[in-house]
C-alpha cells in the first residue's frame, strides 16, 4: 500500500507544466486548493473539473499513474463521506433505526468526496511535474523576503528537498524490515487496531535507527562537497520568468475569477 | 614535491559512559606517515577497524588529528582556516551510494558541489556535462538516482566530485556495497580518471584485487601503517598479509603455495596471465 503513494514523486516528461516556473505552479496550486473549497454548485464543480482535467492533459502524466495515489486516502475519504452523509441536518430522504440521510447530507458527502479527491490529484500534479529541487528552489525564492526577519528559509527548503529525496529510500527500507520481521514470524495483519499498532513498534525502531545513520552519512557527504549553507551558493538552474509564466499567471487568475463568479447565488 | 604529506598523525576516538566520563580510548591513527605524489594511484588496505576510513576522513578535514602534521596540496590541513581550500582540492566518495546523493535528479546532484563553490551558472552546466561524460553517465542525466543500479549511483557520486574539479579523489570503500558487475564499472571509471585526467586517486579498500593496478599501496593495522610499497612487493609477502587478516589475490596465493611446494616460480606474480607465463617458462613449453 505504501508504494502506491504518488505524492512527492516526480514523473519525468516534457510538457508545458514541467517547463513552467515553480513559483507559478506553487501559486496555482494554492489558488486551486482554495477554489476547491469555494465552489458550492454544479456550475462551480464543472469549472473546477475543467480546470483539473486541463492541467492533467497538459501535464502528460498518465492519469492511471495519478489515480494510484488515491488508494492511500480511501479510508479518509470513506470516513469523511459517512460523517457528512449522516450528520448533516435537513430534509430527510431515508431513515432507518436512528440514522437519517438528508438531501443536504447527500450533496455534502458527494462534494466532500470530490473535494478531497481533487485535492490529492491536484497537489500530486504539482510534485509530479516539478522536481523536488525546483520545488524547493521556488519556495526558497518565493519566501526569501522572510529571510530579512531571520527565518532560515534556505535551511528549511534544503531539509524539505532532502526529505523528499529519501521518501522512496525509506519506503523500500520499511518494506525490507517488514519482510525480515515477517520471515521471523512477526504478524502485522491480525488482531485489533491497538494490537496492530503495537506490532508496528519493532518496525519503527530499526527504521529510525537507520534514518539517523543515513542522516549522519549524508551530512558528512554534503560537508565533503563544501556545503556551508545558502550564502555564496550559485544555482545550476536559476529561476527566471519566461513569457509562458506570465501567461500562466493570467490563466490562473482567470480560473480563480471564474470560480468566484460561479459561486454567487443564481 | 608531495601532494599529500603526513607525519606522525595521531587520532583517538574517546568513548564515554552515560555520565560523560572517559570509558575507553580507541587509537584509530597511530603515528601515520604518508607521502603521495601528484597523479599517483594509491591504495590503502586494511581489515575492518584498521583505521583506514579514519585516515580518509583526515585527508578531507572531516576529522582533524590531535597530533602530527598533514599537508594537502601545500596547505596545512591542521589549520581550520584552510578547511574549504582543502575540501575543494580533495573530493571524497563514500561507501553507501544512497546516502551521498543529495538531489532527486542525476544532473542536479552533480551540480550540488559546484553550486556550493559559487561557480557561475554557465560554467556549472559545462562541468556537469564533462564530469558525467567522464564516468559514462551522460545518458542518465535526467534520471532519478533511485532508478539506477548501485554501480551507476556510485559513478554519479564520482561525477559529483569531479564537477568540483579536485586534484585528488579519496574513495572510502566505494565498492563495498556493490555486486561484482557494479564493482568493475566503478573501478574502470576511477582508473580512467587517474589515467586520462591525471587525478590523484586514493582508494581505501579491503578487496586486495582492487589494489593490483595501484602505483603504491599502504597496509594498515590497528591504526598503524604496517607495510608500504608497490602492490607487487606487498602481495609477495603472503605470510605477513595473512597475519594482518587480509586476503591475498588468488593468483599471488597460488604462486606462493606452489613455491612452498618447491616450484621455482619468481616472486611478485599477481595475475592469471603472469602465472601462466611463469609456469610455461618453468616447463619450457
Amino acid at each position: 500500500m505504501i508504494r502506491d503513494i504518488t505524492i512527492g514523486q516526480y514523473y519525468p516528461a516534457d510538457s508545458l507544466l514541467h517547463r513552467l516556473d515553480p513559483r507559478v505552479k506553487l501559486m496555482a496550486a494554492a489558488c486551486y486548493i482554495v477554489s476547491l473549497f469555494l465552489f458550492r454548485n454544479a456550475a462551480g464543480l464543472a469549472a473546477v473539473t475543467l480546470g483539473l482535467a486541463g492541467m492533467v492533459w497538459l501535464s502528460k502524466v498518465p492519469f492511471r499513474y495519478m489515480v494510484k495515489g488515491l488508494r492511500a486516502i480511501l479510508v479518509i475519504l470513506a470516513i469523511s463521506a459517512l460523517f457528512q452523509l449522516f450528520l448533516t441536518p435537513g430534509e430527510t430522504l431515508v431513515a432507518f433505526w436512528k440514522l437519517k440521510i438528508s438531501r443536504e447530507g447527500l450533496v455534502n458527502a458527494a462534494f466532500m468526496v470530490v473535494r478531497l479527491t481533487y485535492l490529492v490529484l491536484g497537489s500530486s500534479l504539482l510534485t509530479l511535474t516539478t522536481t523536488p529541487n525546483q520545488l524547493t528552489d521556488g519556495l526558497e525564492k518565493a519566501l526569501s523576503p522572510l529571510g530579512k526577519i531571520h527565518v532560515p528559509v534556505h535551511e528549511v527548503t534544503m531539509m524539505m528537498s532532502i526529505a523528499l529525496r529519501f521518501i522512496p529510500i525509506l519506503m523500500e527500507e520499511t518494506d525490507k524490515i517488514m519482510k525480515a520481521q515477517l520471515a521471523r514470524g512477526a504478524d502485522f495483519e491480525s488482531g485489533s487496531l491497538v494490537k496492530k499498532a503495537k506490532s508496528m513498534l519493532p518496525l519503527l525502531v530499526p527504521l529510525f535507527v537507520s534514518a539517523f545513520r543515513r542522516a549522519n552519512d549524508l551530512a558528512m557527504a554534503m560537508e565533503a562537497r563544501c556545503y556551508r549553507g545558502g550564502e555564496g551558493r550559485t544555482k545550476m538552474k536559476p529561476l527566471c520568468y519566461h513569457q509562458r509564466d506570465g501567461l500562466a499567471y493570467l490563466a490562473v487568475a482567470g480560473y480563480f475569477a471564474a470560480v468566484l463568479f460561479l459561486r454567487r447565488d443564481l | 614535491m608531495s601532494f599529500i604529506k603526513a607525519r606522525s598523525l595521531k587520532f583517538e576516538y574517546i568513548q564515554r559512559d552515560e555520565e560523560g566520563n572517559v570509558d575507553g580510548v580507541l587509537t584509530a591513527l597511530d603515528n601515520v606517515d604518508l607521502d603521495i605524489r601528484p597523479g599517483e594511484f594509491v591504495a590503502v588496505l586494511g581489515h575492518n577497524g584498521s583505521g583506514k576510513s579514519t585516515l580518509a576522513k583526515h585527508l578531507n578535514m572531516l576529522l582533524q588529528a590531535e597530533e602530527g602534521t598533514l599537508w594537502v596540496d601545500g596547505k596545512d590541513a591542521m589549520d581550520g582556516a584552510n578547511l574549504w581550500d582543502v575540501r575543494k582540492c580533495t573530493g571524497m566518495v563514500f561507501q553507501n551510494p544512497d546516502n551521498q546523493i543529495v538531489a532527486s535528479v542525476v544532473e542536479e546532484d552533480v551540480a550540488f558541489g559546484p553550486e556550493n563553490l559559487g561557480v557561475p551558472t554557465g560554467e556549472i552546466w559545462k562541468r556537469v556535462h564533462k564530469s558525467l561524460q567522464s564516468v559514462g553517465m551522460e545518458p542518465y542525466r535526467s534520471h532519478s538516482p533511485n532508478k539506477l543500479s548501485g554501480g551507476q549511483k556510485q559513478r554519479v557520486a564520482i561525477a559529483g566530485v569531479m564537477a568540483m574539479e579536485p586534484k585528488c579523489i579519496v574513495l572510502d570503500e566505494p565498492t563495498a556495497m556493490l555486486d561484482p558487475h557494479g564493482r568493475r564499472e566503478v573501478l574502470e571509471a576511477m582508473e580512467a580518471l587517474n589515467r586520462e585526467k591525471k587525478i590523484t586517486l586514493i582508494l581505501i579498500t579491503h578487496y586486495m584485487e582492487e589494489a593490483v593496478h595501484a602505483d603504491k599501496a599502504y597496509v594498515m593495522d590497528q591504526g598503524r601503517v604496517v607495510m608500504q610499497g608497490t602492490p607487487r612487493e606487498i602481495f609477495s609477502q603472503v605470510d605477513t598479509l595473512q597475519k594482518y587478516r587480509l586476503d591475498v589475490p588468488q593468483m599471488a596465493l597460488l604462486a606462493h603455495e606452489l613455491r612452498k611446494e618447491g616450484l621455482e616460480l619468481p616472486e611478485g606474480i599477481l595475475t592469471r596471465q603472469e602465472l601462466a607465463e611463469a609456469l610455461c617458462r618453468l616447463y619450457g613449453a
